[in-house]
């Protein structure tokens, strides 16, 4: 299992209002979300973004609340994985619990540069930015989250 | 090595002796809740799987406090949809208009959640029972749906960051103030996957209110939990009001904590978190009386709309006027605290003041409803969050305050220090 795309990068402290603005949360079907993913923070991410791009940002990514509407909306825009410092960890619940795939990796996190092509190897958690060259090791995932993953999402393993 | 009180009451929900942290459990839960926002993705991931039960219906609280009265009708629809599912499973503590408050002010005030209690909450805010000596933390819907249908949740056992509040605290500073200073003190990461775990002589002298509004921003540092000692200031708030029989846990002398916070609550000033961000804190002492002007003051939300929290306001507006161009909106946070403000006389000092004083609802604290913020606008806010775009236009900006400074700010136009 693996990721490959582009890279969208942010700063520390990204946080769910600025992912999906609670403005947006009379709604729970996942195309709406999408549409205003990452709105207040980056306006343009919805015309730029493509299938299998990947996220990356600095500390304490998706802070604040604890609408899952948050990795939804980044998962239904075409996100395939998000690389940070750390995550705030309602987010890190969710995002498993959806089956978004996160990857905690400070130096990544600070080296990778907007608009690398990166690569995420989810089994051995080497990420690979092909744009420098460069390989770093991930934080490989628990092996209960790593069952919740293989099953599809925290429900499906019930 | 003895465990924490976050640990001891992790083990006993978990049927084990001893956890130590980081250890990954299952833990039994007394009360799962949800709101108008989270409960509708919650139920549809209980229908998807072919969900047909819920663990009990006696111990999940689903309160429609978000965009209510509902603001729009994608809002109703949602309302609607939670409205069927409580009425189909029987949930016996469902709160909708009329009987509603904001869910982390009503739960404590109705006693469906109390000491010794482990809570999951599709709300990050749902931290705030700590202040009874519960465990209780925020975490998204899909858990909520796991944990209304058997009951349980996982949880990695948290470290713990001791912090020692001493002394008492100076009229017109409150607990909003003491989680500010934390805040600004540790970052809003500095606790992040820990739990809070306030102790000291201190603490005798903290309300039940400021208790509850310290807990109810531990999530601000990034905290799993942040969680008070059982005294006898609980157990006289408990009395007669909790549903459950409740159990009360201490931390273990030897309980090993990551690290120790003082802080002397007599040196404590009226202190403010500038955009945009909680850490961002300064006190009323480091900026002028006319630096920073405002257009609207919210006083109100989970976080400072309870009882003492119009009181104190209520003190500082009688017979006073709103400036000029402001707009001051003041939300109780249940029908409880909206009836007492008007049986002594708070409503009307607000109302003649020149402010508005509305049915509870979460609505500007997350700019839902109920006192948006336009480009370039100001608002002073005794809420939780100051995100960007948080109350409103991207351009504006949110100033995290307490009641007092907020209402004395009301008066001047600018945010102002109460204590002069």
């Amino acid at each position: 299992m693996n990721a490959h795309g582009t890279v969208h990068k942010y700063g520390d402290n990204v946080d769910t209002d600025v992912i999906i603005p609670a403005r947006y949360l009379n709604t729970a079907s996942h195309a709406e979300l999408a549409a205003h993913c990452m709105e207040d923070i980056d306006k343009d991410f919805v015309n730029k973004v493509k299938e299998g791009d990947i996220i990356v940002a600095n500390k304490n990514f998706g802070c604040g609340s604890s609408r899952e509407h948050a990795p939804i909306a980044i998962k239904a825009s075409g996100i395939s994985c998000v690389i940070a410092s750390t995550f705030a960890r309602i987010f890190y619940r969710n995002a498993f619990n959806i089956g978004l795939p996160i990857l905690e990796c400070d130096e990544a996190a600070k080296e990778i540069q907007n608009g690398d092509e990166v690569n995420v190897d989810f089994d051995t958690g080497t990420i690979t930015d092909v744009t420098t060259g460069k390989t770093y090791q991930g934080q490989p995932f628990p092996p209960f989250i790593q069952e919740i993953i293989q099953k599809g999402g925290l429900l499906k393993s019930l | 090595m003895g465990m924490t009180m976050t640990q001891k009451i992790l083990a006993a929900h978990a049927g084990l002796d001893h956890v130590t942290a980081g250890q990954l459990i299952e833990a039994k839960l007394d009360l799962v809740l949800g709101n108008d926002i989270t409960s509708p993705v919650a139920i549809n991931e209980f229908e998807r799987i072919g969900a047909s039960s819920v663990f009990s219906k006696d111990n999940i609280a689903l309160v429609m406090d978000h965009f209510t009265p509902n603001k729009d009708i994608k809002a109703a629809e949602q309302c609607r949809q939670v409205r069927n599912f409580a009425n189909k499973y029987d949930i016996k503590n469902y709160y909708d208009v009329g009987d509603m408050g904001i869910e982390h002010a009503l739960l404590p005030e109705k006693g469906i959640v109390g000491p010794g209690d482990c809570i999951i909450g599709a709300d990050s805010h749902t931290c705030t029972y700590g202040a009874l000596g519960a465990f209780s933390t925020g975490v998204g819907s899909t858990d909520m749906a796991y944990g209304m249908i058997t009951g349980k949740t996982w949880f990695k056992v948290p470290s713990a960051i001791k912090v020692v509040l001493k002394n008492k605290l100076q009229n017109y500073v409150s607990g909003k103030d003491v989680i500010l200073h934390l805040i600004g003190m540790i970052g809003v990461d500095g606790a992040l996957y820990r739990s809070l775990e306030f102790t000291g002589d201190g603490i005798e002298s903290l309300t039940m209110d400021d208790r509850l509004t310290i807990a109810n921003m531990a999530i601000e540092a990034g905290a799993k939990n942040g969680i008070f000692p059982v005294d006898k200031v609980t157990l006289d708030y408990c009395e007669g009001r909790c549903q459950r029989p409740f159990t009360v846990y201490e931390a273990d002398e030897d309980a090993e904590y990551d690290e120790v916070i003082e802080i002397d609550l007599a040196t404590l000033r009226p202190t403010v978190a500038f955009p945009h961000l909680p850490e961002n804190t300064k006190t009323v002492d480091e900026f002028g009386p006319q630096d920073i002007k405002i257009d609207q003051v919210v006083i109100g939300s989970c976080t400072n709309g309870r009882t003492e929290d119009l009181r104190v306001a209520a003190e500082i507006l009688k017979g006073k006027k709103v400036a000029k161009n402001v707009r001051c909106i003041i939300i109780p946070a249940t029908q409880k605290i909206y009836l007492e403000a008007v049986r002594n006389g708070w409503a009307e000092i607000f109302i003649e003041a020149g402010a508005v004083f509305s049915t509870p609802t979460c609505g500007p604290c997350l700019g839902g409803h109920m006192g948006i913020l336009g480009k370039g606008e100001r608002a002073v806010s005794t809420t939780n969050r100051n995100f960007v775009g948080r109350m409103g236009h991207i351009e504006s900006e949110i100033y995290l305050a307490s009641p007092a400074v907020a209402a004395a700010s009301a008066i001047t136009g600018y945010i102002t220090d109460p204590t002069k």
